[in-house]
């Protein structure tokens, strides 16, 4: 184990009550500052693995290590594939509720969701009903929800799955803007080839049934990352890359 | 960060002008069909000169109410008390129940089949004891009536507290949030809509559980509501009377429904999909 890792798995294993193996012996070092996506089909586990490092769910076997310290509660935020927001709370009610949790007197925890929606580019929309945003407006409500507490780690869950291409594009510009400039590190779960390697600095691609890791790659591309990487020739070997890894990771003979 | 506004909220909010057609239509096809039914009645009434004590005209009916206003008010305030007493308490023993049964699996295992039986045996069946066993003819009513509408908020409302958002709930986890943070700030919004839908039911019902009560207990004195004004009304064959008593009941229903509709929208208008705006509800 690598002492400069926030977090780190070994041989970690998710075991369901209804006897599905979900992910098994998974070694995995998070390092404070990394951009880490998560890449497999759907059922590899992905999800499991991610509520796990939050804590939400327990490893059956291996162990979760965080060198740092064990992560309080305002240490790490959860981005969900919906936008999962209180309908009946405002935008900047919705961004406030964790601080409030924890305890934060109002007046504080307002003014501090206001300037958190101000950077994910909400600031107009603080009385917002979630109702009245659009799905991608109400994503980024999401990530200022997330973000709010000042989170050592952010684990994203196929956040922008449910987008159109413009909006998750758009998305993927401002969440890399956002962390170039705070450097919380984020483990990021996707099924799109893409956004992984548009997104992250390390690719983990895995395979199915049971969830394992099937390989590591690097995005060794520069940051600050912006549009005309989309279409640069290091972004199309960088894809085919993982494109192929992808594929070794599904084919039955790597079973 | 950039610009970021993808859009203007998808549903723009309708001027409520743009509404105004299908809003009077809504208040007027009703009103004129009612007025066709009466003017209808009235004249079947007079074209075959049925008597009254068999059927009264829609005129006669409406001045046996104004006459008998005096009687007949003072027994509509006495069901409405009833009636209003009844749905308060059912709406928070409902509520308080269904947050223990959210709170602990037991209680609502051992309970909820009780509840069942409270609401599946007929009030008119069970009346009659309710009124033997309880002295008080106020509270023996005010029971019955309670019986018929604590259950739809009951049930409405423990659907509600279990219906939360599943991710919502580990977001709560994630946060480190108390039992009663997660029912206060989360179930109990949850169910908010559930809960109101529950009481709508239920206010209709504890009028009908109150008329029922009444009509069982029978009694007259002072403390008699509109059921016993039927009644009475029935044996003395004024009929017009009748009519008005009945009247006064479907007019109370009505209203009952509609001021709880109102709090209903009230409550939700801002976020519920319910209380958007009823354009394209049926
Ligand atoms: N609560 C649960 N109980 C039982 N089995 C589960 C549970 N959650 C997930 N599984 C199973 O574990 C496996 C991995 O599920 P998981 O949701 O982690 O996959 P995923 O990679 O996130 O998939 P997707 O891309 O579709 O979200 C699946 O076979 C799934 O059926
Ligand atoms: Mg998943």
């Amino acid at each position: 184990m690598s002492a400069a890792s926030l977090v780190s798995l070994r041989g970690v294993a998710k075991r369901y009550a209804t006897g599905t193996l979900a992910v098994r012996g998974i070694d995995l070092d998070i390092a404070p500052g990394d951009f880490v996506a998560l890449l497999g089909p759907s059922g590899c586990g992905k999800s499991t693995l991610l509520r796990m490092v939050a804590g939400l769910a327990e490893p059956t076997g291996g162990r979760i290590a965080w060198p740092g310290g064990q992560p309080s509660a305002r240490d790490i935020g959860f981005v969900f594939q919906e936008p999962t927001l209180m309908p009946w709370a405002t935008a900047q009610a919705n961004v406030a509720l964790p601080l409030e949790l924890a305890g934060m007197p109002r007046a504080e925890a307002a003014s501090r969701a206001a300037s958190m929606l101000a950077r994910v580019g909400l600031q107009g929309f603080e009385k917002a009903y979630p109702r009245a945003l659009s799905g991608g407006m109400k994503m980024r409500v999401s990530l200022a929800r997330a973000l709010v507490t000042k989170p050592r780690l952010l684990l994203m869950d196929e956040p922008f799955a449910a987008l159109d291409e413009i909006t998750r594009f758009r998305l993927n510009n401002d969440l890399l803007e956002l962390w170039t400039a705070e450097r919380f590190t984020v483990v990021f779960v996707t099924h799109s080839v893409f956004e992984s390697v548009y997104l992250a600095q390390r690719i983990v691609v895995m395979a199915p049934r049971p969830g394992r890791i099937h390989a590591e790659l690097a995005v060794d591309a520069p940051a600050p990352r912006g549009e005309e990487f989309r279409t640069s020739a290091d972004y199309a070997a960088h894809c085919r890359e993982v494109s192929q890894a992808l594929a070794a990771a599904m084919a039955p003979a790597a079973a | 960060m950039s610009e970021a506004v993808e859009g203007a909220p998808s549903e723009a909010p309708r001027p409520g002008l743009a509404m105004a057609p299908e809003a009077w239509l809504r208040v007027l096809a009703p009103v004129v069909i009612g007025l066709l039914v009466l003017g209808g009645w009235e004249w079947l009434v007079r074209a075959r000169e049925i008597p009254p004590y068999i059927l009264p005209g829609p005129i006669a009916i409406a001045q046996a109410l104004v006459r008998d206003w005096g009687t007949l008010s003072a027994s509509l305030l006495v069901t409405l008390k009833t009636t209003g007493l009844a749905l308060l308490v059912a709406a928070a023993l409902g509520l308080l129940l269904a947050v223990a049964f959210a709170q602990s699996r037991i209680v609502e295992l051992s309970l909820f089949p009780y509840a069942v039986i409270l609401q599946v045996t007929p009030i008119v069946a069970i009346a009659p004891l309710i009124i033997i066993w309880v002295n008080d003819v106020t509270l023996s009513l005010l029971i019955c009536a309670w019986i018929v509408a604590f259950f739809p908020i009951l049930s409405n409302t423990t659907v509600g507290l279990n219906s939360t958002d599943h991710n919502l709930l580990d977001l709560f986890r994630l946060y480190g949030a108390s039992r009663w943070q997660v029912l206060w700030r989360l179930r109990l919004p949850t169910a908010m809509p559930f809960f109101l839908a529950g009481l709508r039911i239920s206010g209709g019902l504890a009028l009908i559980g109150a008329i029922v009560a009444e009509f069982v207990a029978g009694t007259g004195g002072n403390a008699s509501g509109l059921a016993y004004r039927i009644l009475e009304a029935g044996y003395q064959l004024q009929i017009p009377r009748m009519f008005a008593a009945l009247v006064l009941v479907s007019g109370t229903g009505i209203a009952i429904f509609l001021a709880l509709s109102l709090l209903s929208h009230l409550l939700l208008r801002r976020w519920h999909e319910s209380a958007m705006g009823g354009g394209e509800r049926r």
